[in-house]
């Protein structure tokens, strides 16, 4: 039976992206795809330097100097980003459809200018370009409302130093909102809270997705957030996405060698403390075919011989593994 | 390994504050009572884990053991001899085998020095003046935390997360520590760095004898590496015991909280989980009695009374909370 699929809001396929450096092209994503879906929270796992803020800078048009994408597509509706012009991302998708809450809430605000300075300066409402000051103010005041920051008449009028992480984080959310977008990138923006702090903030999200309707992509280390907030996951590994799937089942039964292995590290997980062997290789000299094959337990010549294809074994849960090949749903 | 005994380290009742001088303009500064009447002991071979909202004071008491802040009151003591009441200078002398490795590796790395320089101006500025002697121990830190010696020409912007950590390790480790203080040792690191990070510093205990103060947000972790834990709320600790039995049985209402908020692998667990309510509020300005009363459940008049002593309320285990006998049981966390 073919199912109708659901619509994406947004839809990345196969897209690359090299960054020139003095010692060569380095392929920093490779073949990277995702579907974000309408109303859901996606998590976006990997190592320190897989590539997942590059995909999420990608997404906003800001890639790194010498840096460009050399093949693929960024979907947001029918509108490809990728060859969207710079004035056309700056006026309708930053900030306006798409919204981005930064990693660190103790750096992204500048400590010597008011709150509000800074947040009227670069919030934009929705549909009107030329509202006034006072609406503007007004506007932000009852995003503060939203995002449950106390006394939220006042503060405009005060210094990031008066306000604590996590509230700074929600004047950073309230920020990210202004503009009434439909999706929102979060690049790692719990990791300097404490967990008290942090299940306040990933609770806030959850509601204003509902609330608001709100898709959003969620980069974060740590699956136990990714258990905690999200409906589906993408783990990455050296520039390729490996693995796909609802949360549940990908932490439960990891098709790919590499998802395998990095739970088998948590604490909770782990008999003994040891990381994977090997080493992440350099984005500069990646070995062909799947990047993991240097560390895999089950790589064979196969696995060098081109990226293996993605299959879904289980209808939503894809994988890019030969092991795999044989699985895929009918 | 035997944790029993005397203590190595002792704390009693410390407190540490800040500010209270004159500012620039004349205007008196608020004091912030950044530790509140801590009181912890270090057993030899031990892993004390340290836990508690940012803001809480952890990275204070961290530096006050040090001597690099002086502590306002409390006594100190290191081997059975006291330590505190001293000037600056000197409390950092007789404190000399208490070590710290910063909660942000690549920021304490100087990034125009190679690793094995910054090695050795380690050890000289430690007063080992012999050249050879020097080369020798970096040699063996380099290996004991599993680096290969190669790494002396590198610098600090060659080395991924997990390399600048175990750096870190090793700069510490030539100065032959017995106390380790590590503060947030695995805060940013994916789950196969962390593991292997966790496993040099588990491994450096048993082989050394280091004894650590191990200060983290991160639970999965504190539960792993730390026999004891001392749950912190605003300067103050406010429950402590072998982490099993508080992590099975928590007693005092924050920790249910912390414990209840932490993430695990199991998921939707967000929708069951209540949040704690408000924010820490600003240590400047405190409630009279039990501090965490503003944002408790169980919060009564008397809670307002007296700050709650620290109780026995098992084997070893103890929590400050005037309502335990009313607040019944925990819920499973
Ligand atoms: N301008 C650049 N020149 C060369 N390499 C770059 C540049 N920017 C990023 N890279 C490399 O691209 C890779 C991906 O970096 P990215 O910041 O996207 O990783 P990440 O997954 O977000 O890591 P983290 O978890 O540490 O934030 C890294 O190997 C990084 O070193
Ligand atoms: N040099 C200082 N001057 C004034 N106040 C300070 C100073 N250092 C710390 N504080 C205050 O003392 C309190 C405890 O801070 P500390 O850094 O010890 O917390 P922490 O528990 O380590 O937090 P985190 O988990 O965020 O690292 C905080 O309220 C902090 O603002
Ligand atoms: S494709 Fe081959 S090397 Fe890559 S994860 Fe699968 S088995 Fe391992
Ligand atoms: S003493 Fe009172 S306010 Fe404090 S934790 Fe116990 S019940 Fe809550
Ligand atoms: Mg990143
Ligand atoms: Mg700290």
């Amino acid at each position: 039976m073919m199912l109708e699929k659901p619509a994406s809001v947004l839809e990345i396929r196969d897209l690359s992206v090299s960054v020139g450096t003095d010692e060569g092209e380095a392929r920093i994503l490779d073949n990277v795809g995702l579907s974000l879906m309408p109303g859901s929270i996606h998590g976006i796992v990997g190592e320190s330097g897989c590539g997942k803020s590059t995909l999420i800078r990608s997404i906003l048009g800001i890639l790194p100097k010498r840096g460009r994408a050399t093949h693929g597509s960024i979907m947001l509706g029918e509108r490809n980003l990728l060859s969207l012009p710079a004035d056309a991302l700056q006026k309708d998708v930053r900030g306006r459809a798409i919204g981005f809450i930064p990693q660190d809430p103790f750096q992204a605000l500048n400590p010597v200018f008011r709150v509000g300075t800074q947040l009227l300066e670069n919030v934009r409402t929705p549909g009107d370009s030329k509202a006034t000051r006072e609406a503007k103010r007004a506007h932000v005041i009852s995003l503060l409302k939203a995002v449950q920051l106390p006394d939220a008449e006042h503060a405009l009028d005060r210094y990031p130093h008066q306000f604590s992480g996590g509230q700074r984080q929600r004047l950073l959310i309230a920020a990210a909102l202004a503009a009434a977008p439909g999706i929102i990138l979060a690049d790692e923006p719990t990791t300097a809270l404490d967990v008290t702090t942090q299940l306040q903030i990933l609770k806030l999200l959850r509601g204003l997705a509902i609330e608001r309707d709100l898709s959003m992509l969620f980069v974060t280390h740590d699956f136990g957030v990714v258990a905690q907030l999200c409906d589906t996951v993408t783990v990455m590994y050296a520039g390729q996405t490996v693995e796909s799937g609802p949360v549940a089942q990908v932490l439960k039964a990891p098709f790919h060698p590499y998802t395998q292995m990095l739970l088998a590290c948590h604490p909770e997980r782990a008999e003994e403390l040891a990381g994977i062997p090997g080493a992440v290789p350099s984005p500069l000299r990646p070995p062909t075919g799947c990047r993991f094959s240097p560390r895999c337990p089950h790589a064979r010549a196969e696995c060098t011989a081109g990226q293996p294809p993605r299959v879904a074994p289980q209808p939503g849960h894809a994988v890019r593994c030969v092991l795999h090949l044989d699985e895929a749903a009918a | 390994m035997s944790t029993s005994g005397a203590a190595l380290l002792e704390i009693e009742d410390l407190v540490t504050e800040f500010g209270g001088g004159k500012a620039f303009l004349g205007k008196p500064q608020r004091i912030v009572r950044a530790v509140d009447g801590v009181s912890v002991q270090l057993k030899p071979g031990q892993a004390l884990g340290l836990v508690g909202e940012s803001g809480c004071g952890k990275t204070t008491i961290a530096k006050t053991a040090l001597g690099l802040v002086r502590e306002k009151s409390g006594t100190m003591r290191l081997d059975g001899r006291v330590v505190s009441g001293l000037a600056p200078k000197d409390a950092r002398k007789a404190r000399a085998t208490i070590q710290y490795v910063h909660q942000d590796p690549g920021a304490a790395l100087d990034p125009w020095w190679s690793i094995g320089h910054a090695l050795d101006e380690a050890l000289r500025i430690h007063g080992v003046s012999d050249k050879g002697e020097r080369t020798t121990r970096i040699d063996e830190m380099l290996h004991a935390v599993g680096l290969d010696p190669s790494f002396r020409t590198r610098y600090p912007h060659e080395l991924s997360g997990g390399q600048q950590r175990r750096v870190g390790l090793a700069r510490i480790l030539v100065l032959q520590p017995r106390i380790v203080i590590l503060d947030e040792p695995t805060s940013g690191l994916d789950l196969s760095v962390q593991a292997t990070v966790l496993g040099v510093i588990d491994e450096l205990r048993r082989r050394l004898g280091l004894t650590y103060l191990f200060v983290s947000h991160d639970l999965s972790v504190v539960e792993r590496m730390c026999e004891e834990v001392a749950i912190m709320y605003l300067g103050r600790i406010v429950e402590t015991g072998p982490t099993k039995q508080i992590f099975a049985k928590p007693q005092h209402p924050y920790t249910r909280a912390l414990l209840a908020a932490a993430p695990r692998l199991e998921p939707g667990s967000l929708n069951d989980t209540p949040a704690l309510p408000g924010d820490p509020p600003s240590p400047t300005n405190l409630v009279s009695g039990c501090t965490f009363r503003p944002r408790c459940a169980f919060a009564a008049p008397k809670c307002a009374e007296a700050r709650p002593p620290l109780l026995s309320v098992g084997e070893k285990h103890r929590a400050a909370c005037v309502r335990l006998d009313e607040i019944g049981a925990p819920t499973p966390a």
